[in-house]
This record gives structure tokens, C-alpha cells and sequence, in this order.
């Protein structure tokens, strides 16, 4: 057995002449968050339905909980739970229903659907809409419902495409703690396990639940270009970012993008942020209060600021595209 | 039994049952068509508009018109004084025939060589051939009639009788109501539409709306899915079999003279080719619009091609040989024989054979193109 519950070597897949997975690797263990993070059109959703073999690969292996997706197909299925990007429950259908139809299919029993469904509805705070049609849900307890329906067989694995897309920020705060509480280490154990120790892939365009996740693998161009944990990426970056505060900000933007060593100036509302080459930072920090002035600006504050995850992902699209053109 | 099949046709059934506007199409549509098709196309010609010009007002000349009246093929609508109102009511449709009785016509009957003008509207060749022959039916009988009449007038004390007489006897249909040929007509091809219309397009609303991708990952055999999927058409379309050659029996007095368990056990057969067709179009069509039409292509063709209007016997070498590819050709064959006839398997033998393997081939193509995956 493997400590790794998802596992996905070389994987490639192309429409026609696009190729929308280019050679992805994955692995995944027991109570790991993966942010699988990028830009529209960088191969996410189509990653997450190789590794759930809606897509057959072109090449490459994708192993879940030691079952080979593409031979051991339903074995594999049994094991994870998945939440497809587009909402996929029945809207003619009662949240109770949909929850039934999906746990009786994936092996819950006649006579233990009803409690366990009543338990992970409630779990997602839809025990109180039992009875409304899922078509006439919000778009939150929709996705609140897919997720409900992923859980509801107590998979190891969880694989969420982008499921709080088009969803409201408390919601979003909510479906977050769900899954953080869903990969924490089971309290009562593994022999009889309740919601814990789950490995849960998931996709996102948001950098702020990218820095949630326990690693982070960032696509462009169906590539992986950098994984890693969220501090050990915006470490990449440290000390090489500067935030600059005056006006007028365009003229402040202008001068700053003129000097040598400085790589890319970013609007932050009325700050900029400034990165510049590594080892640069000093010599930078001298040399803009001087142009600016001499520019005819007046610069108010100018510090060095520790990297988000956003600086981090726009310096390394950059640097693909650079290798890349 | 397997608990995730049940959950597939449970879970189909509560949608098809929540759907009101289909369900009741689906089971309103089979009588309507019954209806339609059963009053409708019928080739039984009746009480065909007649206009008369008679220009003899003769004793002789009414006898001839008796005859007429007294078939019930023609209806005398219109007495007329000129040729010229015969061509206006012919030409408005409002009289289908004419008949045009000369003045001399009397006189000429007993110089033997009496002469009527029969004027037949061709633009529909169905009731047109019926009346030409209903006319020259009445025609030939009333000369007889008036032949025997002048042999025994004549004093010829012979018994006179014509030399060759044909007797008819129409078995199985013996009043050749129209009908009771269409009704077994509508009964197939309702159970090749429904099955294959609902099929396909059960299947591809799951595409449209994107349950598919849910359903794909969950651990459903394919065989589950496509059993699954369509069982509760399976059961539909028993019921509307049931529901058809039920009005069909007791409103149109259609005779179900066959075993009724074999006449059901065949319907389904049948209706496994039908259910072949619409999961063979799902994996084609990627909306509901498209489904539909590419089950109408080989819905138009299975009509027109397997007896159901037009004899096969008539229609050209090549079409002919088509028909033997149309499933409902040996369907047709099947139930007519066993609601009509009333015969047993063993005269329906080869069709039954034909028309399983077309079941077989059908549903096999179409299982194996239907894939649990997305592209």
C-alpha cells in the first residue's frame, strides 16, 4: 500500500490541437488540502477529469487509493467523492432524493442511506431543505448539496472543481471550514471513521483559498510549473517585493517601470507593488525616492512587504511565458 | 435484486412522474394517434358525391339511377340540367363523379347498344379507382340484370344465368375495415417512437444539463446505466401497447385473435429495436433537438418502407429490399397475423427471427458505442 491516495504520473490530454494537460504529476496524501491553482483555460477542470476518468488520458497513469482509474475503473470510483465544476445534481429532484440516488449507487444500503444522508446534510446545513427541489437552490446550497453528495459514502478522497466559483463570501467562509474539518485528523480514529483525514484536491482561481491549501500546484498551459507549500512559494519572492504609496500614482507607476532590475509594477488600489530582481531591493530602494522627485512626484511611503501567493503567480506566469513565447 | 439498478429506475421513474406535461403526452399521444389514424387513413371509400345530368327521364334511365343509389359507394348530390354545371361541381371538388345519361338512352337499351358517360375527378387516385370500379360493378350488374329480363321476356324458356360466376370471400377482415389494418400499424410504430424518442432524449438531457458528469464517476456499470435507463421505457411502452390494443379492441371492434402473452412477449421484442435506436442516437446527438431528429430520420423511412400505408408488394424492386432493413416491416407482419389471423408461431416464424436479431444487433451496436465518459 502507498501512504499516497492520489496519484497521477504523466498525464496528458489534447483537443485537437490544444493540449490541455501537457504531462502532470500528482501526489497526494491522507489529510492533504492540494490547491490545484491557475488562470481560465490553464487545464484544471480537464486535470480533475482525468484523475476522476470522466476523460480517458492520452497517456500517463492515475492510481486512487491503489485502484488504476483506467482498469480498476469502479473500484477507483468507489473510493472518492467529486464535485464537478458545473452544478451536476438533478434540479428535478429533491435534495433528499439526490442525496439517496447518490448514496444508494455508490453502496450505502437501503437501510443506512437515510440516517447517513440526514447526518452529511446536516453536516453541510442542508437538513432543513429536504424536501425543496435542488433546481430551486441558491447557488451556494447547490454547491453545498454537490459536496453533501460527494461525502455522502465517506470517501478518502475528495476532488472539487472549483466549487466555490460564483459563490457568495460568507458561504464561501463556510464551505471552507467544511473541508478544512474534513481533512483534520479523524478524533474517534481510523477503525471507525467520521469526517477526518480525507485527502481533498481542489480547484481554484483565488489566491487567498490557494493559501489555505497544505500544498499548492500552479497550472499554466496544462503544465505544473511550481508546487509547493504557500510559504515555501512566497519565499521565493521575499524581499523582492516593494510597496509604494503616493501620488500621482500613475506618474510613481511610470518612473518605477523604467528602472533597470525592476520586473513587473502591480496596482494594488492606491499602492503599488514593485518587484524587482533578487538581490536588487537596496539598491531600488535608494534610487526611486530620487527619480520620482526629479519626475516631479511625491512619494509618501516605500517599504519592502512580504509576497502574497498573487505576487508570486503573476512573477511565475510571467517567467513561463518568457520560456515559453 | 441489484440495489444500484433499482436506484437508477427509481430515480428515473420519480423523474418521468414529475414531468407532468411529458407523462401525459406519452401516454395521451398513443390514443390521439389511434384516433387520428384510425378514422382517418382508412382507403374505405364511401358515399362518393355523385352529380347526375340525366337528359332520358326515363323509366329506364331511373333504374339505372336506383342501382347507383342503392350501392352506398355513391351518394346522388346533385341533379344537374347542362355539362357546363358538371364541369363547375367537378372542378370545386364539391362532386367527386358524374354521370351523364343521353336522351336516346332508352331507345338505344333496346337496340342493345345504350351508352352512359362516367366522369371520374383522378386527383385522388385511391377514391377514384374505387369508384371507377364500384361504377363499372353497378354498371355490368344492372345490364345483366336487364339481359335476363329480355331472355325471359323473349319467351326463351331456358334457365339463363351468366356463364361464370365469381363468388368472394374476404377472410380475417371480412368487411375490410381500414381500421383493423392501421390499428396494429399504430400500435408498432407507437412503440418505436416513444421508445426511441424517450430513450435518446432521456439520456441526452443528462449530456444537456450536465448530471452526466456526476453520474460518469459514481461506480454504476455501464450495463447498469443503459439497463437502468431503459427499463422504465421498457414499462411505458408495455403500457402503452396494453392501453392501444385496448381502445383498439373495444372502440374500433378491432378482433385480437392470437395468443395475447405471445402478442406481448413480440411487442417487446419490438420495442427492445426502438429503445436500440434512441441509445444509439444519444450517442450521436449531443442536445435533445438532435436526438429527436435523428430518431424522425429513421422513423420516416420505417414507416413508409414497412407496409404500414402502402402494400410492399407494390412499390419498386429497390424499395423493397430496403424494407427487409426496416425492424417495423417484421413487426408489422407479426401482429397483424396475430391480431387478425389469430395464427400461431409457427406461420410467423421467420419474421420473429428476423425482427429478434435486429433487436439483438440494435441493441448490441448501441451498447457498445455508449461510453461512461465524457469525450
Amino acid at each position: 500500500m502507498t501512504e499516497y491516495l492520489i496519484q497521477a504520473s504523466e498525464i496528458y490530454k489534447h483537443f485537437n490541437d490544444t493540449r490541455a494537460v501537457d504531462g502532470v504529476s500528482l501526489r497526494i496524501k491522507a489529510g492533504e488540502i492540494y490547491g490545484l491553482v491557475g488562470s481560465d483555460g490553464a487545464g484544471k477542470t480537464t486535470t480533475m477529469r482525468l484523475l476522476v476518468g470522466a476523460l480517458k488520458a492520452d497517456a500517463g497513469e492515475v492510481d486512487i487509493c491503489g485502484y488504476d482509474i483506467n482498469k480498476q475503473t469502479e473500484d477507483a470510483r468507489s473510493q472518492f467523492g467529486y464535485l464537478s465544476q458545473r452544478f451536476s445534481m438533478y434540479e428535478d429532484l429533491t435534495v433528499l432524493e439526490n442525496i439517496r440516488f447518490f448514496a444508494e449507487v455508490r453502496g450505502l444500503k437501503s437501510d443506512e442511506w437515510l440516517a447517513r444522508s440526514m447526518e452529511i446534510l446536516e453536516f453541510v446545513g442542508l437538513d432543513r431543505f429536504t424536501d425543496r427541489l435542488a433546481g430551486q437552490l441558491s447557488g451556494g446550497m447547490k454547491q453545498k448539496l454537490g459536496l453533501a453528495s460527494a461525502l455522502v459514502t465517506r470517501p478518502r478522497v475528495l476532488l472539487l472543481d472549483e466549487p466555490t466559483t460564483g459563490v457568495d463570501p460568507v458561504t464561501r467562509q463556510d464551505f471552507w471550514q467544511l473541508v478544512i474539518r474534513l481533512a483534520s485528523p479523524s478524533p474517534s480514529g481510523r477503525g471507525d471513521r467520521g469526517e477526518g483525514d480525507v485527502s481533498v484536491i481542489i480547484s481554484t482561481p483565488y489566491m487567498d483559498e490557494a493559501s489555505r491549501c497544505h500544498r499548492v500546484g500552479f497550472m499554466k498551459n496544462g503544465k505544473i510549473i511550481a508546487e509547493d507549500t504557500p510559504s515555501n512559494l512566497r519565499a521565493r519572492l521575499n524581499g523582492r517585493v516593494l510597496e509604494l504609496r503616493g501620488s500621482p500614482i500613475n506618474l510613481l507607476r511610470h518612473v518605477a517601470q523604467k528602472i533597470e532590475d525592476v520586473e513587473d509594477v502591480a496596482a494594488f488600489g492606491d499602492k503599488l507593488h514593485v518587484r524587482v530582481r533578487a538581490g536588487k531591493s537596496d539598491l531600488i530602494m535608494k534610487r526611486l525616492p530620487d527619480e520620482i522627485k526629479s519626475a516631479g512626484g511625491v512619494l509618501t511611503e516605500l517599504r519592502a512587504i512580504p509576497s502574497t501567493l498573487e505576487d508570486v503567480f503573476i512573477a511565475l506566469s510571467e517567467q513561463s511565458n518568457e520560456s515559453h513565447p | 435484486m441489484n440495489s444500484r439498478l433499482m436506484s437508477i429506475i427509481r430515480k428515473e421513474f420519480i423523474q418521468i412522474f414529475r414531468d407532468v406535461r411529458t407523462l401525459a403526452m406519452i401516454l395521451v399521444i398513443p390514443i390521439m394517434q389511434l384516433f387520428l389514424l384510425g378514422y382517418s387513413a382508412t382507403n374505405d371509400v364511401r358515399n362518393i358525391p355523385l352529380a347526375v345530368l340525366d337528359q332520358s327521364r326515363s323509366v329506364e334511365s331511373r333504374a339505372l339511377l336506383d342501382a347507383y343509389r342503392s350501392a352506398d359507394y355513391f351518394r346522388i348530390a346533385y341533379t344537374v340540367q347542362s355539362e357546363a354545371e358538371i364541369e363547375t361541381l367537378i372542378s370545386s371538388g364539391d362532386a367527386r363523379a358524374a354521370i351523364i345519361i343521353p336522351p336516346d338512352y332508352a331507345q338505344r337499351l333496346y337496340e342493345g347498344n345504350a351508352q352512359v358517360a362516367f366522369i371520374l375527378d383522378g386527383s385522388d387516385p385511391t377514391s377514384a379507382s374505387t369508384a371507377l370500379s364500384a361504377s363499372l360493378l353497378i354498371g355490368q350488374s344492372h345490364s345483366t340484370g336487364i339481359l335476363m329480363e329480355k331472355f325471359e321476356r323473349s319467351g326463351m324458356n331456358l334457365r339463363v344465368q351468366p356463364p361464370v360466376q365469381v363468388r368472394t370471400r374476404v377472410w380475417y377482415n371480412p368487411d375490410m375495415i381500414s381500421a383493423h389494418f392501421m390499428i396494429p400499424g399504430v400500435i408498432g410504430m407507437i412503440l418505436y417512437a416513444i421508445a426511441a424518442i424517450l430513450t435518446a432524449s432521456s439520456v441526452v438531457r443528462e449530456r444537456e444539463r450536465g448530471t452526466i458528469e456526476q453520474l460518469i464517476v459514481t461506480p454504476i456499470r455501464p450495463w447498469e446505466l443503459i439497463v437502468g435507463k431503459l427499463m422504465p421505457y421498457v414499462i411505458l411502452g408495455f403500457f402503452n401497447t396494453i392501453e392501444v390494443l385496448a381502445v383498439g379492441h373495444w372502440w374500433f371492434g378491432m378482433p385480437i385473435r392470437g395468443d395475447l402473452g405471445l402478442i406481448l412477449i413480440l411487442s417487446v421484442v419490438f420495442l427492445t429495436t426502438g429503445l436500440g435506436i434512441g441509445l444509439f442516437a444519444s450517442t450521436i446527438a449531443n442536445t435533445q433537438q438532435e436526438a429527436m431528429l435523428t430518431v424522425w430520420m429513421t422513423l420516416l423511412p420505417s414507416i413508409f418502407l414497412s407496409g404500414f400505408f402502402f402494400p410492399l408488394e407494390a412499390m419498386p424492386r429497390i424499395l423493397q429490399w430496403l424494407s427487409y432493413l426496416m425492424p417495423l416491416r417484421y413487426y408489422l407482419v407479426i401482429i397483424r397475423s396475430l391480431l387478425l389471423k389469430g395464427v400461431g408461431l409457427e406461420m410467423i416464424q421467420s419474421d420473429v427471427i428476423a425482427m429478434t436479431l435486429f433487436a439483438v444487433g440494435i441493441m448490441t451496436a448501441a451498447a457498445l458505442r455508449f461510453r461512461k465518459r465524457l469525450d
